[in-house]
């Protein structure tokens, strides 16, 4: 970086924000010099253009000017290939040809611009409702269930069982260990099994029990996975992927 | 009012985003597209004809309840609602550049507005009005920018096509490289 383009600290203070909100780059800049000056876009004189483009950027702070200096020295190049020699028999092709289609395509844009703005500000007038859902998915919804449904559910546990005897007395504690391999060779032959597919109707609590147990036991080991879609639905198991693959 | 002009009021009243005529149709699903323009058109008169603070718009792909513009700025001082803040001038270039040639990388916006635009693209995609779309062949598989339904509601777009056709503007520009993506615009309001 050169002196040349450090701004006098006085007077680019008050330009500064100024000049950095009235363009919105290089082209923009250049653009309306071409509309200040009054040339054709088509036959643009590189000379005064450069000249007064970099005379603006001298007002700009370094940081921002970066790319305005990259366009200066774009003109720079344009202006010395504009006066190399050139022989009529060659055909000569236009150093400002890109530029000005650069330029056109920036113009076009800006016209793009213009209806944004204008369709934006119309908006802008506008409002809305202002309620907007807080989350899309709905935080679960609390257990809706009946008294009869309720009741139903109980119904269904309790015919699953056989009707105690009162008389007879079985001392058989509760077997987990058995219960684990009912449910390994049972998953082991099915991926997914369901709960109603290892506790059989009918039977005694202490085997609905030691299932649970065992059950939980295994999901505790992170063998097997339980889901349960909604309350009292048949509890679907299966195996764990992640640890299978393991 | 009909009843379903009424249904349909009802739910345009409840939603704060435009609701889409496909959504539109689930609250009713015996009535057909005719009956549902109907009793939107029957809304939007009712409106107009009785002289109502609010109208019904058509926007991104749907319909919304908007205040009359006439009554933003006593909204605005009863600070009872606020205007959202307006674009900057580099924000809309950089937006009507992709709203046309998207798909579109970032090289490629630069290339039109000769200045580096990495942190305006970050900016208008925290607000939601410009997303990835996917990513280019070639070196380095840059992204690709497209506009969203946000930004049709943000301008009050129907639809893409709504903005004017390169060949309508008042200087023609090469034909773009890449046609402009239907598919993006009709993106569903729902998202």
């Amino acid at each position: 970086m050169t002196a040349a383009y450090v701004p006098d600290a006085n007077a680019a203070d008050s330009s500064f924000v100024v000049e950095l909100t009235a363009f919105s780059g290089p082209l923009d800049l250049l653009l309306s010099l071409i509309r200040e000056e009054q040339v054709d876009i088509y036959d643009i004189p590189i000379a005064r253009i450069c000249e007064q483009f970099v005379a603006r950027i001298r007002t700009l702070g370094l940081n921002e000017a970066a790319e305005y200096l990259e366009m200066a020295a774009r003109l720079l190049r344009i202006k010395a290939q504009m006066l190399l020699p050139r022989s009529e028999m060659d055909a000569w092709e236009d150093p400002r040809a890109e530029l000005v289609r650069r330029l056109l395509e920036y113009q076009q844009m800006r016209e793009v611009v213009d209806v944004l703005e204008r369709r934006g500000e119309e908006r802008r007038n506008q409002f809305a409702r202002a309620y907007l859902p807080q989350a899309p998915v709905p935080a679960a919804a609390p257990l809706a269930l009946s008294l009869s449904e309720l009741l139903g559910a109980v119904d269904r546990v309790l015919r699953a069982t056989r009707e105690p005897n009162m008389h007879e007395i079985i001392p058989r504690a509760i077997d987990i260990p058995g219960a684990i391999l009912i449910i390994r060779s049972v998953l082991e032959l099915k991926a997914r099994i369901l709960w109603t597919d290892i506790v059989k109707h009918g039977a005694e609590p202490w085997q609905i029990l030691s299932t649970l147990l065992g059950l939980l036991e295994l999901a505790k080991l992170g063998e097997l996975r339980v889901v349960q879609p909604k309350p009292f639905a048949n509890v679907e198991i299966s195996r764990d992927a992640a640890s299978e693959a393991a | 009012m009909t009843p379903l002009a009424k249904l349909l009021e009802a739910a345009l009243f409840a939603s704060a985003r435009p609701i889409a005529t496909d959504e539109l149709a689930t609250l009713e699903p015996e009535a057909s597209r005719a009956e549902l323009q109907a009793a939107l058109d029957e809304i939007r008169e009712h409106y107009d004809v009785e002289g109502h603070g609010v109208e019904l718009t058509e926007l991104a792909g749907g319909w919304q309840i908007l205040t009359r513009a006439e009554y933003t700025e006593a909204i605005e001082r009863a600070q009872l609602a606020a205007r959202p803040a307006r674009l900057s001038g580099a924000a809309l270039e950089t937006l009507a550049i992709i709203a046309y040639r998207q798909p579109i990388s970032r090289a490629e916006i630069e290339e039109i507005r000769g200045v580096a635009v990495g942190g305006m693209l970050k900016s208008l995609h925290e607000r939601a009005l410009i997303d990835v779309v996917g990513r280019a062949e070639g070196l380095g598989r840059p992204l690709l920018y497209g506009t969203t339904p946000i930004f049709l509601e943000h301008f009050a777009l129907r639809h893409l096509e709504e903005l004017p056709r390169a060949d309508e503007l008042a200087i023609a520009l090469r034909a773009p490289e890449r046609p402009v993506l239907d598919a993006v615009a009709a993106a569903d309001v729902s998202e």
